[in-house]
């Protein structure tokens, strides 16, 4: 499934990213690669932007990029 | 031995002690990811506070060289904007690459986040590559203490080969020991040897490479076989380029190809790029599994910073409450700011008048009291507001709030054809507008950083608030006013939103960029930090009034009280006054332009003052108060500028000059500026023809709505 798909509090790992090599690059340089976990944190309003944290870390990315991230859901959230 | 103080240039063009033998500078470099704290650390280092620190990806977004001496060193410091990693692609990412490839110094301390050790060592595993000497400062030492973390910094020197110290740049703990180590290395000759271990089929192919190299005795300059190897099978040109023409190269190609065939099916990829991310990214996972280890067991609930995020960055709640804290601080601005205003407004009316009693010369009266006194004196009188606004934006840089309202306004941005990054230089520009189009270069698409660069002006600075304190403190009701100011701000963003719009439709249209942003963890910012700030903004402020604003009062001053020309007789004092007044050089300047400004309900003085305007928003204010100064005795007793303002001008036309104000072109510091970031001094021109546009459409629209 797609990273936007996920729900809050989902976690999950990273199988695959279809995604033009800029972008690429630059999830890489935060440690975003294939079969790196993350989790859901939290969705802005509408879903324009998602909240995920990889390694401790917690980045903002928009949906259209999630889009293009690949995953496979670990943990189910509580809500 | 007594040290002597280094005074090399800012541009760093040399590197001698001033001693000469033996007191040479060691020059080192801060490499490391945005937000892990080298400007702290660089203040802690160099025991000033000259770096910008925030809490956000791109604080620094130039170079910055400071020097200072440690235990009889010369140190040489540079501190470079944070890069993700070494091939970063926004302008100030560039700046960071472009140092630390190709210009000479002598060590590099490479800055991670001690709490955050695995992102920050892909960074690592890349300068090592550089193979320049290096020492691994890893900061934060008491937030990792705090949560827990312990660090086994002997083993991490021991994999990496490079010294490793523990540091925290807020309480200065090993930061002498830093100075110390590097100091050695710079001495030392060469760095250890790492002991970086890649994965099986990796290690593997290195080793066969390796091996053919011992074997057939070639070495490339000071490169050990392993090395040499690891580069070759990675593709370095420069390796290639020298073995190009070498006859072990028949031999190598084959080899090579099915090398690297093994390790293609190994990594399911062919993309050596991303094949060294998968193999750096499970190094640096290994490190910290090896090396770091927390001693709490990881709570199950949440961390502080994912709490507050929840309020804050709450789907339904976050936009209001961002605004409410916008509000709040326009509110604050003006209530709290008009308190001390009115001794400071009693103070220089005191002031002028004693001066002006042992004065006896009326001309010099009249420069030193309606020109100087009025004039400083109107600008300092905002003091307190500006303080307030620079303590709002200073909580909003170090509190860590600053990217998620990045976060939250990318979508609604995003319409407009801005990117929620080009928040940060926006919030910026509320304080003062040169630092925020020096923030456009965190934008990595050129196209963004145009419009933003475009738009900036309409975000009203610091120096344009106290004319909106004045017509507001004027034309509404102490209750209404600190809303009329939020509302000036409101819209001056609002307008800058559907400018960039139009100019994304109409002149920059292009691919979007991708929003990719860190968030950083919630910090309390320390009171010093917050004091440093504004304490420089303010006397900076404060510094300008007595330079530039007196200077600029005094010309004023003469401009509108020369030439002398003898009023008609028949006219009354008041008259008179205004007579001379308006047959001045400014008076003539100002009636020049008026038909220009006539149909926004300006009069000639408010066209000078805005015409002043050009070269500082603070002259507007300082102008008014000496152009009513003079004209003072025309109103029967009163002295004050906002009664003079109520006297003179309408409504309507009040509103028209906030408007031209809020929209018009930056000062001329900020121009330049503009110029340099934008590319030429054609940009200029055209923000100029844009804003003045923009400007006088929308106060023309104003003033004959309400008039
Ligand atoms: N607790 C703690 N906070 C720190 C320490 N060092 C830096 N910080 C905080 O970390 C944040 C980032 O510091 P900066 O010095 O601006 O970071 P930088 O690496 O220069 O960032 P860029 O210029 O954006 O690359 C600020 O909020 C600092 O207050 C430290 O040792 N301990
Ligand atoms: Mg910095």
């Amino acid at each position: 499934m797609k990273l936007s798909e996920l729900k809050k509090g989902d976690s999950a790992k990273i199988i695959a990213i279809d995604a033009t090599e800029d972008l690429k690059r630059r999830l890489r340089s935060f440690g975003v690669i294939k079969g790196s976990e993350l989790s859901v944190e939290t969705y802005s309003l509408a879903k324009k932007t998602i909240e995920i944290m990889v390694d401790d870390t917690l980045i903002g990315l928009r949906a259209i990029e999630a889009e293009k991230v690949e995953v496979e859901k670990i943990t189910e959230g509580k809500n | 031995m007594a040290c002597q103080s280094c005074n090399c240039s800012t541009e760093g063009d040399t590197k001698q002690g001033k001693d000469g033998a033996g007191l040479e500078a060691i020059r080192v470099v801060l490499a490391g990811q945005p937000n892990v704290g080298k400007s702290m650390l660089v203040n802690a280092m160099s025991g000033s506070g000259r770096m910008k620190v925030g809490n956000f990806s791109g604080v620094t977004v130039e170079k910055t060289e400071i020097c200072f001496e440690h235990h009889c060193h010369q140190f040489e410091m540079v501190d470079l904007p944070g890069t993700y990693s070494i091939n970063g692609f926004s302008k100030e990412e560039k700046v960071a690459h472009d140092y630390l490839m190709h210009e000479s110094y002598d060590v590099i301390i490479n800055v991670l986040d001690a709490t955050h050790m695995q992102r920050n060592l892909l960074l690592t595993l890349e300068l090592l590559k550089l193979n320049k000497k290096m020492v691994l400062a890893l900061n934060m030492a008491d937030e990792a203490a705090k949560e827990g973390i312990e660090i086994d910094v002997n083993q991490i020197e021991a994999v990496i080969g490079v010294p490793v110290i523990l540091v925290s740049a807020s309480t200065g703990e090993g930061v002498d020991a830093l100075l110390d180590r590097v100091h050695e290395v710079a001495d030392s000759r060469r760095r250890q040897h790492s002991r970086i271990l890649y994965s099986d089929p990796v290690e593997e192919e290195i080793d066969r490479v390796a091996h053919f190299f011992d074997e057939r005795g070639y070495s490339y300059r000071d490169l050990s076989s392993r090395e040499l190897a690891m580069r070759t099978l990675m593709g370095d040109p420069v390796i290639y380029a020298a073995l190009h023409d070498h006859p072990i190269m028949i031999e190598l190609q084959p080899l090579i190809a099915a090398s690297l065939e093994h390790i293609y099916t190994h990594h399911e990829s062919k993309n050596m790029d991303e094949i060294k991310a998968n193999e750096y990214t499970a190094v640096a996972r290994g490190i910290r599994l090896e090396t770091v280890h927390c001693k709490r067991e990881k709570r199950r609930g949440k961390s502080l910073t994912k709490r507050i995020d929840d309020i804050l960055i709450n789907k339904y709640f976050g936009i209001p409450i961002f605004l409410f804290f916008m509000w709040a601080l326009f509110q604050l601005t003006f209530t709290l700011g008009a308190l001390p205003m009115d001794w400071i407004d009693a103070g220089f009316t005191a002031f002028g008048d004693a001066v002006g009693s042992m004065i006896s010369h009326e001309g010099l009266r009249s420069l030193i009291v309606d020109g100087i006194i009025a004039g400083v004196g109107a600008v300092v009188l905002f003091l307190p507001n500006i303080i307030i606004l620079y303590i709002g934006i200073a909580l909003l840089e170090t509190t860590g709030y600053m990217s998620r309202v990045a976060f939250l306004l990318d979508g609604f941005f995003h319409k407009f054809g801005l990117h929620g990054k080009s928040f940060i230089p926006l919030v910026t520009g509320f304080g003062c507008t040169v630092p925020a189009y020096m923030a456009t270069r965190t934008l990595k698409s050129e196209k963004d950083r145009l419009i933003t660069l475009f738009i900036l002006g309409f975000m009203s600075c610091g120096a344009r608030l106290p004319i909106y304190v004045l017509f507001a403190g004027a034309f509404f009701g102490p209750d209404q006013a600190g809303n009329v100011i939020f509302a000036i701000y409101i819209a001056g963003a609002l307008l800058g939103l559907v400018m960039a719009k139009v100019l994304r439709v109409v002149v920059f249209k292009g691919e979007d960029e991708p929003f990719v942003m860190e968030m950083p963890k919630y910090r309390l910012p320390s009171f010093k930090l917050i004091w440093h700030t504004v304490y420089q903004q303010a006397s900076g402020y404060l510094k300008k009034a007595g330079t530039f604003i007196l200077v600029a009062s005094m010309l004023i001053w003469f401009a509108s009280t020369y030439p002398k020309v003898d009023a008609p007789s028949e006219l009354g004092v008041n008259q008179a006054k205004l007579y001379e007044l308006e047959h001045s050089y400014l008076g003539q300047i100002g009636h020049a332009t008026e038909p220009f400004f006539a149909p926004l309900g300006f009069d000639w003085r408010m066209a000078v003052a805005l015409e002043a305007g050009l070269a500082a928003k603070e002259v507007v204010v300082s102008t008014l108060g000496v152009l009513y100064a003079i004209g003072d005795e025309v109103d029967a007793e009163s002295s004050s500028l906002i009664t003079q303002l109520k006297a003179n001008v309408s409504f309507a036309s009040a509103i028209a000059f906030i408007v031209f104000v809020m929209i018009y072109l930056p000062c001329l510091a900020a121009s330049m500026v503009f110029a340099r970031e934008a590319g030429g001094y054609k940009y200029l021109l055209y923000l100029f023809l844009f804003t003045t546009a923009t400007a006088w459409i929308f106060a023309f629209a104003a003033y004959h709505l309400l008039n």
